[in-house]
């Protein structure tokens, strides 16, 4: 257990210490490679709950495509040194109310589920799905499957968007 | 825990995948004679001087093969586990997945004939 | 603790393997490539020039790391590091003999590709940090091509698991007791073949890292050991990708005397098998790299977009098709139970019949096509040739 817990913070550091860095990072393609590891702390935390298909395409979709298709965009619109200073008159309000909704949805997420005062315990299930579980959920008819098809047309539509919007003429 | 037996062994994995590679950089670090001097340092351009800012014409190639690639992409990890199940699949199930294929091979054939394929 | 250390010491023999197997792969490169353009290879250090690898090691390490000005240290440096642990990373899945496998993950065949897609972010940050144009225009190009490379890879990946019913390395491999898949998915063999030599980067789709061209692309900036990483990284890839496609597609560590439990003589046999398919392998990929000529950058996305991916997705479509008939009709096995040779060959009988369909299919339209495009070529030369010439 005291592995697990181990693991779980550190993932959740990635994850955290990722995401905050994106954000503060200076130098865009920083900020995009900073976005991979956060990506990692994701993909960690996947596997800690037993999904180790999902951690994979965490990994397979979200850094090998989506966070290449980033760093193309970012470093093919700018000249590589870059540096922009923030200049924002209201950003003590933005950090107001940033901080409100950050407690807000913390206390939301964690007082229903464990309450005030007892100690969060990792999910633990016995029933654990395979992906071959996930195949069959996918296609069946009282499954996934309006899902499953209505995301294939949302593909060609991303697709046909994409090359619309970047062509020549 | 069936998780930690599987995945430990890959956390240990990560941690050797990290120093293995590291430590030859490391020993070349130590060993390498190290003198600096302003040419070399330089940015290499043929020979010649750099001039002006590095940076690269916004070519659109690039992000439409990258888009492409990340609608098949995620095409394969949803076919992914209908082929795992495919044993177990009725025929309704199976022609789930034919639809999928054919909704995303009908995606690439209009990318084909707009020729967003092509390398200008 | 015991088994802690067992798991580390097991982790620790797999890691390395690699690394160490990247020594004489440098050797076996050179005097194969050598003897195929009729010249000898390194035969000077040592006997046949065996310690060539450990004197080019030593060279490398000795020479100087000249980092440019400019370049972004913490980037700069940890591009090789990932670029090596990528590849590294893929060998904790792959099974040597029955018993002999770092993790038999569930995901087997998934996690490998997902790793090696980390190798694609690798170059990425190599081209970047180096704070040269060329060096990033390279790079782009390079991972243009890996990514559009891995779509038939991963699609051609699908027909070994569908036929295996699972993505576990061990499950592929088991089920191929009966009939090897490559005569059940020949195509599949070979796009992936070609999709792998593709990904890393050998010819005859070298075009980014040719030493003639684009000045070694990508990795212009790095000198010294961190070059000897990527290099090192990109040999063993090849290896891995031989080591795959046996396990994939020509039984693995199946062979006569083999037996699924396990046992020392099947350990031993099952490696010795192994290790014979996958040089067969690598010594086809060397093949390739030293006697074709190299691809323009038009033609490679177009013979990949345009050719192997429809490919790909119709020998998907056709195999599930055949594969489901064969199991509504009856004379379906399955294969990961143990499956005999005899009674897997109705149905390898009927897969390969759609793959042989789909190849004269294939012929038969680009064949069409191309002939269309000769006549309409010769008949415009014909114009140009009857031109009024008053």
């Amino acid at each position: 257990m005291v592995v697990q817990y181990l693991a779980f913070v550190i993932f959740s550091a990635f994850a955290i210490i990722g995401a905050a860095m994106v954000v503060w990072s200076r130098n865009l393609v920083h900020s995009a490679l900073f976005l991979v590891m956060s990506l990692f702390g994701v993909a960690g935390l996947f596997i800690l709950l037993s999904a180790p298909f999902l951690a994979a395409i965490q990994v397979l979709v979200y850094i090998g495509a989506i966070a290449i298709l980033i760093i193309f965009a970012v470093m093919l619109t700018r000249s590589m040194t870059a540096i922009r200073e923030p200049f924002n008159a209201q950003s003590w309000l933005g950090a107001v109310i940033g901080a409100v909704l950050f407690v807000a949805l913390v206390a939301g997420m964690i007082l229903p589920v464990w309450g005030w005062g007892s100690l969060p315990t990792l999910p633990q299930s016995d029933v654990v799905g395979t992906t071959r579980d996930i195949g069959i959920a996918l296609v069946s008819a009282d499954g996934y499957v309006l899902p499953f098809e209505v995301a294939s047309l949302l593909l060609t539509a991303a697709m046909v968007g994409a090359i619309v919007i970047a062509r020549e003429d | 825990m069936n998780i930690l037996n599987q995945w430990g062994p890959i956390g240990l994995f990560m941690v050797f995948a990290i120093v293995l590679p590291a430590a030859p950089i490391l020993v070349a670090a130590i060993f390498a004679p190290r003198k600096p001097n302003d040419i070399k340092l330089q940015t290499y351009e043929c020979g010649v001087e750099t001039v002006g800012d590095t940076w690269v014409q916004f070519k659109v190639q690039y992000y439409i093969y990258a888009i492409v690639f990340l609608v098949f992409d995620v095409e394969m990890i949803f076919l992914l586990p209908w082929a795992i199940a495919f044993n177990e699949l009725s025929f309704f199930a199976f022609g789930a997945g034919f639809l999928f294929i054919f909704l995303l091979t009908d995606a690439l054939v209009y990318a084909w004939r707009k020729q967003a394929l092509e390398w200008h | 603790m015991a088994s802690f250390l067992t798991t580390l010491l097991v982790v620790a023999i797999v890691a390395t393997t690699p690394l160490v197997l990247a020594i004489p792969l440098i050797w076996i490169e050179r005097k194969v490539a050598a003897r195929i353009q009729d010249r000898l290879g390194p035969n000077r250090v040592g006997p046949w020039g065996i310690i060539q690898p450990i004197a080019d090691a030593i060279k490398l390490i000795g020479k100087e790391d000249i980092t440019p000005a400019g370049t972004d240290k913490v980037v700069y440096n940890l591009a090789p590091i990932v670029a090596v642990a990528s590849v590294v990373l893929m060998w904790a899945c792959i099974p040597f003999a029955p018993n002999l496998i770092g993790v038999d993950l569930e995901i087997g065949v998934l996690y490998i590709v997902s790793v090696a897609s980390l190798g694609t972010m690798a170059i990425m940050m190599a081209g970047w940090s180096g704070n040269n144009k060329y060096a990033l225009l390279g790079a782009f190009r390079v991972v243009a091509q890996l990514v559009s490379y891995e779509v038939p890879l991963v699609l051609s990946l699908l027909i070994p698991v569908l036929l295996a019913g699972s993505m576990g390395m061990q499950d592929i491999v088991t089920a191929q007791q009966g009939m090897w898949f490559i005569f059940m998915a020949p195509v599949a063999a070979l796009i992936f073949f070609i999709s792998a030599q593709a990904e890393t980067g050998r010819a005859p789709f070298d075009l980014l890292e040719a030493e003639s061209e684009l000045v070694a692309g990508f990795n212009i900036e790095y000198s010294g050991m961190k070059f000897g990483l990527f290099f090192a990284g990109e040999f063993v890839h090849v290896l891995t990708n031989g080591v795959l496609i046996a396990h994939l597609f020509v039984g693995g560590w199946w062979g006569l005397g083999v037996s699924a439990e396990g046992g020392i003589l099947s350990n031993v046999l099952g490696l010795i098998y192994l290790v014979i398919k996958t040089t067969i392998f690598y010594f086809i990929s060397l093949w390739l790299r030293n006697t074709l000529p190299r691809v323009r950058i038009d033609q490679l996305m177009n013979f990949n977009w345009k050719f192997l991916v429809p490919i790909s997705v119709a020998n998907l479509v056709i195999t599930s098709l055949l594969l489901k008939i064969s199991q509504v009709a009856g004379f379906a096995v399955d294969l990961t139970t143990n499956a005999s040779f005899t009674a897997a060959l109705p149905m390898t009988l009927l897969l390969l019949g759609g793959n042989i369909a789909l190849i004269l299919g294939v012929i038969a339209i680009y064949g069409f096509n191309i002939r269309r495009d000769r006549v309409q070529e010769e008949a415009q030369a014909e114009a140009i040739a009857h031109a009024p010439s008053h």
